[in-house]
């Protein structure tokens, strides 16, 4: 096993969001390689805590990878250096002695700062309240077979519905764009035989949702699918823009 | 107070569709008049709330979390069971009914339970419909798998994400509603307190997490879908955020608390690595099917391995004791949790645990691998082995993982009857927060059942009966009672922002989590309870004395967030201890080493405990007062649980 590093952090610090952050500098010693990202940040937070500091704001919960609350920049990257994980998985075993890590919340006009490396993804919420679901109510739906799926079309719907909505995608997009989050939604619902109905009114109302939230638009350079924890595939923004197109014709048709 | 569980008379597959008949309707006119909060939006609360909106009711929902997406139930891995019986293996709804009874060795009710399986065929149509995507065969049609403790193939799958699915089938149905207008959603609120006037719950206390604002919001009803308690032991499986904190403030305010000694402790998790640990992680059920648990057949060769003077991989055949296929011949590696988690207890304190700490033993897939081919075994849990790697750094494919048991779910909590209302009226309370079906153990996938089960099917009935009952009058915050509730809320949040002492809230948490899993844990004994009573005692009055909490009230504050976590925790600690206290007898995951067969196993005493404990709070510095709810067995024979 290897033995304990010291590390230096540079760490954005900023009360609320109506005040100026900026950076502070701390040191973390005795960091165990077995630690995780964030509990190596728990011991920094017990240390200021002890010295009457107030603790780093960060968001996090289930610390396993699934529930998308946890959302640091870590030098330059969201979600860390290691692909295919979020922060909530980054072990230290990840860093060397003596490294500097620089850690910032998500910068994006849409996420506002909360406190330190906490930021609002509200936006999130509100396109998928704009048409990310199927109209059914509870009950009086037929029988969960009566429909069959083919196996590939179910597994690419699957691909697309792990998105986590962590925001990895906005963060690591030069513009902001929300594209790839969308996209996923859109895409699973387009993909499966229960989505048909509601296809073309569903990813407008997404999209205009998007753009009320101010996210930038997409100019396709992948650095989305490059840093998404859950490794969802540019390709479902294709899709997404197909159907898009194909609901404006449709809209003009019926005009 | 005499308990009425009201369970509706008549032979058992006709008690709820009797019932739902017997309900009193609110004229659909009506509905719209109604305001119903719901706190906790995850598989309980998203269905309930979407459901009650998509019957015209006005619904307010909360959760702590920045999105109602988030809610631990994303967390669950491995299934939904369902009698369905689409695979014709002989399943059916008495079956699962069965099954869950015994599995939860007797001590749940059998009018809830066969409800519950009655209603789990409709979860999956509906999560379908919403285009959840569960695993399906090439033909299209939905794939099942069988499920600790299960020899039916009824548990629905979404590779090893079910509960995210759900989730996201649930969230997206409380979204619909939100578009709607008509539920109305509160991210980053806590609820703080329950407001009662006249004796019924007609609202709550928040605190809004980023400003700091404590709010009161009215209602003709309360559910609480808040989650389970797991996190009173620091340790464990649920997401850091996971309290007690609404239904302890609920238990406070006249609701009974059930069975809270009845935990579950989990067989398979990745070991605790050392004194950073936040959190452990579940590697999921489903890794029993195809994996083998196995300990080092002497405590010479455990300790060989553990000094590293020997490999894993070089232990032969023979000197590998798979213990649960040898003492559990027709169940073998899938026995129920509690059975699984004891046996890998007993290998450790034998002295044949792995690991740099001896507190482990294996799950082994080599066999699976030879079998089925490591592409099939990735195909089924690739993503599991991933996690697995990525935290321990050790690669599953090339040798076994290192599991133990950990603390996972919470069969108790907030006692309610067959309509789902707590002690007190207008409160109900749904999901892993109350402690209805599971009796003393839960099988896997049965939670996302039974919260699913709460929500979509369920409240939207017995909700309407109480609503019927009590008219469509509006209700007042400026009533005096929501002011005294908001002032016990402010003078708390400015009693625990006083503690300026030299100990962080973790520290204590800590320091509660050891004392609950040493005494209150996998073994329990009378002389250890008694013991661990006094050390939580101390331990919470030192709380007040030496805890440090920062910050101020008006900000986004998380120490202060945890700080009222742990202190809820505090108290539920010693209910807990004396819950486990009273029952004498070893059942399910509550094991009291003085009450066992000859072989070890858990022996119940039907005689004196077939009872629900429905605990009474009664003051801060009182004992709480027990109840009991006596449980009728007109079904099913009681038997010693046995998986020889
Ligand atoms: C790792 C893991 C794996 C699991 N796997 C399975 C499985 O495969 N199959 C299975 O059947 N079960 C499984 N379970 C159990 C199951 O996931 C849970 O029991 C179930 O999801 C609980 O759902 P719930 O809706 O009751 O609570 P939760 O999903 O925990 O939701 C609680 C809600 O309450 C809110 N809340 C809590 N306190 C407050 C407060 N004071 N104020 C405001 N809001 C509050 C939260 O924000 C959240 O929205 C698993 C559990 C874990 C931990
Ligand atoms: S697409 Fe990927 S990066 Fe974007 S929100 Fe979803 S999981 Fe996160
Ligand atoms: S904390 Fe849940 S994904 Fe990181």
């Amino acid at each position: 096993m290897s033995k304990n590093m010291n590390l230096t952090l540079k760490v954005w610090r900023q009360k609320n969001a109506d005040t100026k952050g900026k950076f502070v500098t701390y040191q973390a010693g005795h960091v165990s390689p077995d630690m995780s990202f964030l509990e190596m940040l728990d011991v920094v937070n017990e240390d200021l805590t002890k010295k009457g500091d107030d603790p780093i704001h960060f968001d996090h919960d289930c610390r396993e990878g699934i529930c998308g609350a946890c959302s640091l920049h870590i030098n330059g990257r969201p979600h860390g250096p290691k692909h295919g994980i979020t922060t909530c998985q980054l072990h230290m075993r990840s860093f060397n002695d003596n490294d500097t890590v620089v850690i910032e919340p998500w910068r994006a006009e849409a996420f506002p700062v909360i406190r330190d490396l906490a930021v609002d993804r509200g936006a999130f919420d509100r396109i998928q309240a704009a048409g990310g679901f199927v109209s059914v109510n509870t009950g009086g739906v037929p029988d969960a077979n009566a429909i069959a799926i083919p196996k590939v079309i179910a597994d690419e719907a699957f691909n697309s519905a792990t998105c986590i909505g962590c925001g990895a995608c906005v963060a690591a997009c030069k513009n902001a764009s929300a594209m790839l989050f969308v996209s996923a939604k859109v895409s699973q619902l387009a993909l499966l035989p229960q989505g048909q109905p509601e296809r073309y009114h569903r990813v407008q109302a997404m999209v205009a949702q998007m753009d009320a939230e101010g996210f930038g638009s997409c100019t396709n350079t992948g650095a989305c699918e490059a840093e998404c924890p859950k490794e969802i595939s540019i390709t479902n923004i294709a899709r997404m823009n197909r159907d898009y197109f194909t609901a404006k014709l449709i809209k003009q048709e019926e005009a | 107070m005499k308990l009425d569980a009201k369970i509706p008379e008549g032979p058992l597959a006709e008690k709820w569709s009797k019932h739902k008949f017997n309900l009193k309707l609110v004229n659909p006119a009506n509905k719209r008049k109604y305001t119903v909060i719901v706190v906790g939006t995850g598989l309980a609360g998203a269905s309930a709330a979407a459901s009650l909106a998509a019957l015209g009711y006005n619904v307010k929902a909360f959760c702590y979390q920045d999105s109602p997406r988030r809610a631990h139930s994303i967390a669950a891995q491995g299934g939904i069971n369902a009698a369905k019986n689409y695979q014709n293996d002989g399943d059916s709804v008495h079956r699962l009914f069965y099954d869950t009874i015994k599995g939860g060795d007797y001590r749940a009710r059998e009018g809830n339970v066969y409800r519950l399986a009655e209603v789990s065929v409709n979860i999956i149509d509906q999560c379908v419909a919403q285009g959840v995507p569960f695993a399906r065969e090439y033909g299209g049609l939905l794939d099942n798998r069988s499920f600790g403790g299960s020899q039916v193939s009824r548990t629905f799958y979404a590779r090893g994400q079910t509960g995210q699915q759900l989730l996201l089938g649930a969230y997206s149905a409380l979204n619909r509603q939100i578009n709607l207008g008509k539920v109305q959603m509160f991210t980053r609120h806590e609820m703080m307190d329950v407001v009662k006037i006249e004796g019924e719950a007609k609202g709550i206390v928040t605190r809004d997490l980023i400003t700091g604002e404590i709010e009161t919001h009215a209602a003709h009803a309360v559910l609480l879908c808040t989650g389970g308690y797991g996190n009173v032991f620091y340790l464990s499986t649920n997401a850091m955020g996971c309290n007690v904190t609404a239904a302890w403030k609920a238990h406070k305010r006249g609701a009974f608390f059930a069975n809270p000694c009845f935990t579950q402790i989990h067989p398979t998790c990745i070991p605790v690595s050392g004194d950073h640990q936040s959190k452990l992680t579940l590697m999921s059920e489903s890794l029993r099917n195809d994996g083998r648990v196995w300990a080092p057949k002497t405590v010479e060769l455990a300790q060989k391995l553990r000094s590293g003077e020997i490999k894993v991989t070089d232990l032969k055949e023979e000197d590998r004791d798979y213990f649960l296929e040898r003492k559990y011949p027709a169940f073998g590696n899938l026995v129920p949790r509690d059975v699984a988690s004891r046996n890998a207890k007993e290998m450790v304190d034998e002295g044949r645990g792995v690991g740099a700490s001896g507190i482990a033993v294996y799950l082994d897939f080599a066999e699976a691998i030879g079998r089925l081919g490591e592409d099939a075994v990735r195909a089924r849990y690739g993503n599991l082995f991933d996690m697995y790697q990525q935290i321990t750094d050790e690669n599953p494919y090339k040798q076994p993982m290192r599991i133990y048991p950990a603390v996972h779910y919470t069969m108790g909590g907030l006692w309610v009857d067959y309509n789902l209302q707590t002690t007190v009226k207008g409160l109900y309370c749904l999901g892993e927060a109350n402690f209805s079906d599971h009796g003393a153990n839960r099988l896997g996938a049965s939670a996302l059942m039974q919260g699913l089960a709460d929500g979509y099917f369920v409240i939207p009935y017995t909700l309407g009966d109480y609503l019927a009952t009590i008219g469509p009058k509006a209700v007042d915050v400026k009533h005096p009672s929501f002011e005294e509730a908001k002032k016990n809320v402010v003078d708390r949040v400015n009693q625990l922002l006083s503690l300026k002492g030299t100990k962080t809230v973790n520290e204590y948490h800590r320091e509660l989590g050891h004392i609950m899993w040493e005494y209150c844990g996998m073994a329990r004994t009378e002389a250890g309870l008694t013991k661990a009573k006094g050390m939580i005692r101390e331990l919470r009055e030192d709380f007040w004395k030496n805890a440090l909490v920062s910050g101020s009230n008006n900000e986004f504050n998380q120490s202060l967030e945890n700080a009222g976590r742990v202190a809820d925790f505090l108290e539920l600690g010693e209910l807990m201890i004396d819950d486990a206290l009273d029952r004498k007898e070893s059942c399910g995951g509550h094991f009291r080493l003085e009450s066992q067969t000859e072989e070890g196993e858990a022996l119940r005493d039907d005689e004196n405990y077939a009872y629900a404990a429905a605990w009474e709070y009664k003051g801060d510095d009182q004992d709480e007062v027990l109840h009991k709810e006596e449980l009728v067995f007109e079904n099913v024979k009681l038997s010693q649980r046995s998986y020889k």
